[in-house]
């Protein structure tokens, strides 16, 4: 086997995902040389669009854009390398079998009669949670803080954290001590009494987690996803991209390249080469070997850590907590192709691009999360149904539209597995959805389903999990992805991780490989200096 | 105080699982089921032990209020922060992760045999309304390791003449050092007079006056019942009905006419002595508190059940038992109803069938048995909802956020000589009688006398 | 399903003649065996080893086979020592540690074969063994109880077998092992042993303990043979200058309190860290406390009088510094000797410290503070201890 051997590198980063090109970049802006390495044959990792029916396209796995750091799009001037929303600050409209639907806008509600104590207390809930949003976002731009081997910059972190909590004011301190612990639905039935309004919060705060609404530290899963709404791209709200979110990745690519980074599509990571317990680099499924010093794997860590790696070099103590991550993916996708403009009972066709969901009540949630702890998937699902070529025609033929949906739970590991259960599974989603879209069946021109273990081997994410690891208070901050490898760096020197896995998580947020970058240049500086 | 020996879980394939309180003993039982998970125990004791070791020495101090600025709260804070950074930077990122975990994750980490895992994860959830896949579960675990009886960590005893024998002796000293205790004296009101407390108004009218009133309720009852909204602020009354104190337990109680006998455990086994459970995995578990979510008790109950006359004669006529046996789920209110009384011979007969599958002649030896629904025991024994607890052990109900934040010291500001001191502050249930000892403390404190009582652990 | 268990202790395979052996009727349990502690009088049973012969059943050792293409990777990524310099027929003292570079347990590697090896040790370990294992082609299985061991020790150990026949054990070198015909099946004897004189290890299948006991026995009768208890070999050890896991530190993963492991610098045996090699475990740390120091120094203490100094304070002047893990009065040497953790500044030879000794005589406590001087290495090492062939005696 040819061996080439090239070490013209500073930094080789694994993936093309988000988070690795947005890591890379800032390297490249230090006057690094970076390449960026990337199975799949188009950049943007879980940040894809794919042609999965004749002409018509969809974002295959994210599908709403709504935490993506602003300084993430102004650092790599996204907007001039073809970044552009179709819409943005989209309402959700809860949907209802009467067809009295509720409509959930960033600061109002509107239909399904709900209640003008409702409408009060939506207004005070939100802006309490946005005051707590403000407070967590400070330490999501960092690394997390070392609390007992500190660093100046973790004593100061600290205290600005600790003055903005203080500048709360002791009602909301208090709060604060108690909503970040305990579950979405004491909270939803102490604030409100609309079933709609309650769901609908309640399926943000469970969204791509192994959760159900009783599960104690939902409310964090709430205030995880409306972070965006103080530093989102776009905000308030979720935003749909133009051309689907392979289009971020793309931008984020050339973006990237025009900064100077070498990226190369097509090529899979066989192994991180490590000489003892430094990194020397990287080598290809091809048998290139490309050397470098720092090496950034935006890869989830069980894939970094069990495949690249290698489990046999690694320290046990550190294997064990590979072992311990808990990422197994509950989220599955559906892809509709329709043949006409879909027709929801009782929704406005005005209301077709908002994003839609399908979650009664809040017991109805609970109870599709119920199988999933089973290994089954659940029978009534829960749906974030999203119709993007309302807002953007190009990604269907004239007259003719697409539905993407992120369906809960169905659980990585099926009972049975997912070859035999697939099938059922998608007819059992057409049927739930034909429930609300009586039409629907007849428009169908072709459906796909992603289940977790699609994802996982489509992705390369190990497990399907959009967040690389759940996003649960016991992995988070300096237990993400697990104590001791909290900070971007690993027990091998000079490997970095820089995904969804690591400090803050998954979403299309960026702020990891912003920070990983910040991690390693500052690094450096410490070294040198 | 008497002790007694570890505990079974029974499983369904006719073999069971003791938890022998003999390490080599505990050892060899563990390693029958799965090699593994014996050499692996030691490591998960280790684990929770530095856990309890963390958390005891504040058990016996009134927790500091973050929020505050005052030196005594700041001294507090930072001895706290002192413990924990003492722990190192993983270990404190381990304990963090260990109050936030699953009782299931946890026990996921270290062990592979179902039936372990099932035995091990009772603690999470006893007097719990939440599941083993419930995050915060864990800690409730620690909960149950972190007592002592006579001075030992962990350890469990029963009390000579049943639990009544402890409020006896407690009743004994109190009244030795000059108290007077009331009985059938049933509160209906705390009086309080221009923003202070000023004695109690009973149901039967007497009133009784004081400058110090101390509740030994429940929050929800406290607050919500025997206090007048208008003498307390909006904030506390809404804390109140916001509190977590939810029913999740039953009890039956039992005469039986002899010992029975239970498979595959020999009769003389002296596992025989201790509790037994009769669910084997965590799943099996966790589909019990399905149950309860939708509002009916467990149809596969998890049941923690004692013979204490096998230690204890005074309870029984010789050669008769009596049979303790705590259930784990039983929703307060079935499908948002009261309980009838047909729910309550079905639910009774759900637990005796649970247990009679594994002791072939228990059913024959029922003189008597006594069906307890949290209803029951919220009427009899006044904890609301029947929460042993008095109040839910998850992490926004405990340390500063016991009952609620803001609240935590015991005082119930802005009344002035209203007092807490039941289960509900902190830390929390369970017969410990530390959060007493925290309200005398803080109650002298104010009156400007000396304190005798003591104050944190020694703990080494 | 596996069947109850209801016997409240084990017993070894040697356990009949154990029995029949243990006049005074002295047991202990060691790992949920029934062993004894003392089987006449401890003094006659030191001096069987450094006089004669002395034999001491060792079969609850904690045993595990390593078997699979990964086993020389898997063990070397386990222990701090070079595996790969081990040949086959071998043996090696090894320890092993957590990330933290602290030690949890130390034992004895046997290279059975190129694949095949035996790892004797104190703590159960097979959880640490199995998570260790992932990514490697190895199978790691316990193996404790289809294996019966003995100890048999002492100067005149090796005439003993050659009684028994065991043809050429004189040209077994230490550390080596060999096979030998018995009994129409076959034992492994190694030359290893925990007394720090000459002396074997035997290891065969329980269906062949007692008749191997007997046999042993016979031919050791001219040789003063003699069955010996844990109290005799504690005495053995500890003039040898061997530390005992449990006793002279804590498996680390035992530990509860911060700072109570000890490190293998921390225990004199930074020699058997070996940097030179792949991954291993508290590689990491072990590095960094090689460039930083260490907190704590094992010291062999040579205390001056008789009175054994357990579980002694050390001082220096006025500071303490340190404390007593194993003493011993040594009849053999002649000295009074401990073993101490100190502070590390107080751990170089020739280093002179007080220890706080108390001892009672009919209810009354003394206290002794006894002069004690840092030795350079343990006191007892004979040369019959490492010449190959082995001498007769």
């Amino acid at each position: 086997m040819m061996t080439e051997i090239k070490s013209e590198y500073d930094v080789v980063v694994i993936g093309a995902g988000h988070n690795g090109l947005a890591c890379a970049a800032s390297l490249a802006k230090t006057g690094r040389k970076v390449i960026v390495i990337e199975a799949l044959d188009s950049p943007g990792g879980a940040c894809a669009t794919t042609e999965f029916y004749e002409k018509f396209s969809v974002s295959s796995c994210a599908q709403w854009l709504y935490q993506l750091n602003d300084s993430v799009v102004s650092q790599m001037s996204l907007e001039q390398h073809g970044f552009e929303l179709s819409a943005r600050n989209i309402p959700t409209t809860v949907l209802c079998e009467s067809g009295d639907h509720l409509t959930v806008f960033s600061d109002r509600l509107e239909g399904a009669g709900v209640s003008d104590k409702d409408k009060a207390a939506f207004k005070s809930f939100t802006k309490q949670m946005l005051k707590f949003c403000d407070v967590l976002s400070k330490a999501f731009k960092r690394r997390p803080p070392n609390l007992v081997d500190r660093s100046f910059g973790d004593v100061m972190a600290l205290l600005g954290l600790g003055m903005k909590i203080k500048m709360l004011g002791k009602t909301d301190m208090r709060d604060l001590m108690r909503l970040g612990l305990i579950n979405i639905y004491d909270v939803m039935e102490e604030n409100f009494d609309n079933d709609l309004l309650k769901a609908a919060i309640s399926l943000d705060s469970v969204m791509g987690s192994h959760m159900g609404p009783r599960s104690p530290n939902t409310v964090f899963g709430y205030l995880y996803r409306h972070m965006g709404d103080i530093y989102g791209y776009g905000r308030p709200g979720v935003s749909v991209v133009r051309g689907g979110m392979g289009q971020l990745g793309q931008s984020m690519a050339k973006a990237a390249k025009a900064m100077g980074v070498d990226i190369e599509l097509n090529a899979s990571v066989d192994r991180i080469s490590i000489d003892l317990d430094k990194v020397m680099g990287v080598v290809l499924k091809d048998g290139r070997e490309l050397r470098a010093g720092i090496v950034v794997s935006s890869a989830d860590p069980k894939t970094t850590f069990e495949k690249f790696v290698g489990l046999a070099n690694l320290e046990t103590d550190t294997l064990r907590r590979v072992k311990n991550v808990r990422m197994k993916g509950d989220a599955a996708k559906l892809h509709i192709a329709l043949d006409g403009l879909p027709n929801f009972m009782g929704l406005a066709e005005s209301r077709l691009g908002d994003r839609l969901l399908i979650a009664p009540n809040m017991e109805y949630i609970e109870k599709a999360f119920n199988p999933s702890k089973y290994g089954k998937f659940s029978t009534s699902p829960i749906m974030d149904i999203s119709i993007p070529s309302i807002h953007d025609s190009g990604l269907a033929p004239e007259g003719k539209h697409v539905l993407s949906a992120i369906v809960q739970y169905a659980p990585y590991d099926l009972e049975g597995g997912w070859e035999a259960g697939k099938q059922p599974f998608q007819n059992l989603l057409i049927d739930c959805l034909s429930q609300y879209y009586p039409g629907l069946k007849h428009q169908i021109l072709s459906a796909e389903l992603l289940t977790p273990v699609d994802i996982e081997e489509r992705y390369l994410i190990h497990g399907g999990h959009w967040h690389h690891g759940e996003i649960s208070l016991d992995q988070i901050l300096m237990m993400r992805p697990f104590p001791g490898v909290s900070q971007y760096s690993t027990p091998v020197d000079g490997l970095y991780l820089s995904g969804a896995g690591t400090h803050p998580g998954g979403g299309v947020l960026g702020l990891a490989g912003l920070n990983t970058a910040k991690e390693i240049i500052s690094q450096k500086k410490n070294r040198t200096g | 105080m008497v002790p007694y020996g570890g505990g079974v879980t029974f499983m369904q394939n006719g073999d069971y699982f003791g938890n022998h309180t003999d390490h080599e003993r505990h050892h060899r039982e563990l390693a029958r089921h799965s090699k593994r998970d014996a050499d692996a125990y030691h490591r998960y004791e280790a684990d929770v032990m530095k856990q309890t070791r963390i958390i005891r020495p504040f058990l016996m101090r009134t927790p500091p209020d973050p929020t505050s600025f005052k030196p005594r709260d700041i001294r507090e804070l930072i001895a706290m922060a002192k413990a924990f950074s003492g722990m190192g930077e993983v270990g404190l990122a381990d304990t963090m992760r260990f109050w936030t975990m699953s009782i299931g994750d946890f026990l996921e980490e270290y062990f592979e045999s179902d039936v372990v895992k099932a035995h091990l994860a009772g603690s999470g959830i006893i007097g719990t309304a939440l599941g083993v896949y419930s995050p915060g579960t864990a800690y409730v675990l620690l909960h149950h390791y972190m007592g002592d009886v006579d001075g030992s960590i962990g350890s469990w005893g029963l009390a000579r003449g049943g639990m009544g024998a402890v409020s006896n002796a407690l009743a004994g000293a109190f009244k030795s050092f000059g108290g007077t205790v009331q009985c059938d004296a049933e509160v209906a009101q705390v009086i309080v007079k221009n923003g202070k407390a000023a004695g109690v108004a009973l149901i039967n009218g007497d009133e009784i006056y004081s400058r110090i009133v101390v509740s030994n309720l429940d929050p929800k009852r406290t607050f919500l019942k025997i206090m007048d909204e208008g003498d307390l602020p909006k904030d506390l009354v809404r804390k109140a009905k916001n509190f977590k104190i939810r029913g999740s337990s039953g009890k039956l109680n039992i005469a039986l006419d002899g010992l029975p006998t239970f498979n595959g455990l020999p009769e003389d086994s002296p596992l025989c002595l201790g509790e037994k459970h009769f669910i084997d995995s965590l799943p099996r578990m966790e589909r019990a508190y399905d149950d309860w979510k939708s509002g009916t008790w467990s149809k596969d109950p998890y049941v923690d059940m004692l013979i204490p006359t096998q230690v204890d004669p005074t309870m029984a006529p010789p050669g008769k038992h009596m049979m303790s046996v705590f259930v784990q789920y039983a929703p307060p209110m079935i499908d948002g109803r009261e309980w009838t009384s047909e729910d309550r011979d079905a639910f009774g007969k759900t637990v005796i069938d649970q247990i009679s599958s594994y002791s072939p002649n228990f059913k024959d030896l029922i003189l008597h048995c006594e069906v307890r629904s949290p209803q029951d025991i919220e009427n009899e024994v006044g904890l609301t909802e029947g929460n042993i607890f008095m109040g839910e052990l998850t992490f926004d109900q405990l340390l500063f956020n016991r009952p609620f934040p803001g609240y935590a010291q015991y005082r119930v500001p802005p009344v002035k000589g209203m007092y807490m001191c039941g289960s509900g502050t902190h830390p929390g249930g369970g017969v410990m009688a530390a959060p007493g000892a925290n309200a005398a403390r803080e109650i002298l404190m104010d009156l400007k006398r000396t304190s005798l009582v003591p104050e944190g652990y020694d703990d080494d | 399903m596996i069947p109850h268990n209801e016997s409240m202790m084990l017993h070894t395979p040697f356990h009949s003649r154990c029995a029949a052996a243990c006049e005074v009727n002295l047991w202990e349990d060691w790992k949920g065996y029934t062993t004894p502690q003392v089987f006449t009088e401890v003094d006659m049973e030191y001096f069987a080893v450094r006089n004669s012969t002395g034999v001491f059943d060792l079969s609850p050792m904690t045993k595990y086979r390593i078997t699979g293409p990964d086993s020389e990777a898997f063990i070397n990524k386990l222990i701090t020592r070079d595996i790969r310099k081990l040949a086959v027929d071998r043996v090696s003292y090894v320890l092993w540690c957590d990330g933290e570079g602290k030690v949890m347990d130390d034992g004895t590697i046997f290279r059975l074969s190129e694949d095949d090896y035996r790892l004797c040790c104190y703590t159960r370990a097979l959880d640490w063994l199995m998570w260790t294992a992932e990514g490697f082609e190895v199978t790691v299985k316990e193996e404790t109880a289809d294996v019966a061991a003995l100890a048999v020790q002492g100067p005149t150990s090796c005439a003993v077998f050659k009684a028994l026949g065991f043809v050429g054990i004189e040209l077994l070198k230490p550390f080596g092992m060999s096979r030998f015909k018995f009994s129409g099946s076959q034992v492994m004897v190694s030359r290893t042993g925990f007394t720090g004189d000459l002396g074997y290890e035997v290891w065969v299948e329980p269906s062949l303990a007692e008749s191997f006991w007997d046999a042993l026995f016979d031919a050791g009768k001219p040789h003063g043979i003699r069955a010996i208890g844990s109290s005799a070999l504690d005495m053995l050890r500890i003039e040898a200058g061997f530390l005992q896991a449990g006793v002279d530190f804590i498996p680390a993963d035992e530990t509860i309190r911060a700072g109570r492991s000890r490190s293998p610098f921390e225990l004199g045996l930074g020699w058997m860290v070996s940097f030179d090699k792949p991954v291993f475990n508290g590689r990491r740390a072990l590095l960094r406390e090689r460039a930083q120091g260490s907190r704590y120094a094992f010291v062999y203490l040579d205390v001056e009088g008789n009175k054994p100094a357990e579980h002694a304070f050390v001082y220096h002047g006025d500071q303490e510094v340190g404390t007593i893990t194993s003493a011993a009065w040594c009849p053999t040497t002649k000295t009074n000797i401990a073993f101490a953790q100190v502070d590390a500044k107080f751990g170089r030879p020739g280093q002179s410290l007080v220890a706080e000794i108390y001892y009672e005589r009919e209810l009354k406590w003394t206290r002794v503070m006894a002069q004690c001087k840092v030795t350079k290495g343990a006191l007892f090492s004979p040369d019959r201890r490492r010449q190959t062939p082995a001498p007769n005696f």
